[in-house]
């Protein structure tokens, strides 16, 4: 396997790995090689660094279930943070990882593989829209600034 | 015989029984120690200029402490606005704990360096020391914290040959058998307008570009400045969303980072929403502008030009107007807002 991408967070290395690709809304996504329409999400660690220990996850409803891009879906809230949830596409989320729901630990703990969100069934040519590992690291270079004002409250 | 410190106590708006409470006790505590004279005023944001409450607090050259319902960086710059000014007196009370050392904060923030207004100004060296009413909260813990300032403020003031008898009889002073108490009463009606906190402030004037109702202005210096405060549309925040430095407050709006609150992250959750794909602060501002425009009976600004083809008042800041020059942070804060294609 490829090395992963890094994307330095002041003094805190953010594993982007290039097995994947990748939502703006810090998600990544992989197919699943048994079943090629299903997508699999879950938070990068570039999220998971900014919630840090995740306390609280919940999602607005029952999968399955089809949800619009940015469609709120779930909130999140850990020792730092908390956010809404959005839908990084349009399509139907065909289930949600159970065992967060019993311990959102599993985020933190492994985030790229165990802690992964939901499974997700894209409408035709949503998947288009998502990053390469180095598309998103560009990204986040250009969203960094914005990414540290808000830490520091300064986008109401 | 030394001087008392001015201790005045900006009274609430609500009639929460609790509330009153707080206040009515810390009052009378304050009032029977001879350390401190104690005022009522009504709510130090509704004051008008030139009423007497004002007229007092302006007379005064040396520290003085206000306990208010608003956060300290509120009550601070509400005074400052008026022609009361000083130095921020360090407050211990109600300081957050942060238990463990923020890690986030440390490793990936990075220090800026940008010119605040305060750094312009002409501030006297006085302090002054805003308190924040808590519900629920121990009476005594305020008295306490008066009572430290009282004795820190003293301590300065006399830097150079105390006299040891006084400073005595000052600190171990016994409580007055009778309370103490002044009030100021003066007819306030509520008001609602923004609240420039000049330490966050860099004069980037995207509140005046922002604002249609012609609340700011600039000072001779080019400063920016709430000029016209009671043009605010009641209830609109929307200036305090689109301020890149969150230095604009609205002492009583519901939500604590409009209404003052710590810059720092203590205690509160930061939002990550506006990371993870919601709308944008500029979006709710720009909503907030048009409900207050239609309800003022004027056209809502829209993003594509009117129906002539003209185009409509923008919410760019004014920088695009300079063809050719450099990208400046502001600049590139907004193309990166743009690009979080949200």
């Amino acid at each position: 396997m490829t090395q992963p991408l890094v994307f330095m967070m002041g003094e805190f290395p953010a594993e982007i790995p290039a097995d994947r690709q990748y939502a703006k809304n810090h998600m990544w996504a992989m197919s699943d090689p048994s079943h090629s329409t299903t997508i699999r999400f879950g938070f990068t660690a570039y999220a998971v660094r900014l919630l840090q220990d995740v306390y609280f996850l919940d999602w607005h409803f029952d999968a399955p279930a089809p949800v619009a891009e940015q469609q709120e879906i779930g909130s999140i809230e850990s020792k730092k943070a908390e956010s809404s949830l959005y839908s990084p596409l349009s399509g139907d989320i065909s289930s949600f990882n159970a065992q967060l729901l019993a311990d959102p630990s599993g985020i933190n703990v492994d985030k790229y593989g165990e802690g992964w969100l939901f499974d997700f069934q894209p409408s035709d040519h949503q998947t288009d829209s998502l990053l390469s590992a180095d598309q998103y690291v560009d990204h986040l270079a250009e969203v960094w600034e914005i990414t540290q004002r808000t830490i520091k409250g300064q986008l109401n | 015989m030394i001087k008392p410190l001015n201790v005045f106590v900006s009274r609430g708006l609500s009639h929460h029984p609790d509330k009153r409470q707080v206040e009515q006790s810390v009052t009378d505590l304050l009032a029977l120690d001879p350390r401190v004279k104690v005022t009522m005023i009504p709510n130090l944001y509704d004051l008008r200029p030139d009423g007497d409450a004002y007229s007092q607090l302006k007379e005064l050259d040396e520290d003085f402490i206000v306990i208010s319902w608003m956060f300290q960086r509120a009550a601070h710059w509400i005074l400052d606005r008026n022609g009361v000014l000083g130095q921020t007196g360090e407050v211990e009370f109600g300081a957050e704990e942060d238990d463990d050392a923020d890690e986030l904060e440390d490793d990936i923030l990075e220090e800026e360096e940008k010119q605040r207004v305060i750094e312009t100004l002409d501030i006297p060296d006085r302090s002054i020391y805003c308190l924040q009413f808590q519900h629920p909260s121990e009476p005594q813990h305020y008295v306490d914290e008066v009572v430290r300032i009282a004795e820190s403020s003293l301590m300065q003031w006399i830097s150079g040959t105390p006299d040891q008898d006084k400073l005595d009889r000052f600190l171990n002073a016994e409580q007055r058998h009778e309370p103490e108490l002044s009030a100021i009463e003066e007819k306030a009606g509520r008001r609602w307008y923004p609240v420039i906190d000049f330490s966050r402030c860099t004069n980037c004037m995207e509140c005046i570009d922002f604002c249609l109702f012609g609340v700011y202005g600039v000072d001779n210096q080019e400063t920016i400045l709430v000029e016209q405060p009671d043009n605010c549309r009641k209830g609109c925040p929307a200036c305090s969303r689109v301020c890149p430095e969150n230095a604009i407050v609205f002492p009583q709006h519901k939500s604590p980072a409009i209404a003052g609150a710590p810059a720092e992250t203590g205690g509160l959750k930061i939002d990550l929403s506006l990371l993870f794909g919601a709308p944008d602060a500029q979006d709710v501002a720009a909503r907030e502008r048009d409900e207050q425009l239609m309800l003022a009976g004027r056209a809502p600004v829209e993003e594509s030009g009117n129906a002539n083809g003209s185009p409509a008042i923008s919410m760019e800041p004014r920088q695009v107007q300079n063809v050719g020059a450099d990208k400046d942070d502001l600049d590139h804060l907004i193309d990166g807002l743009d690009s979080l294609d949200l």
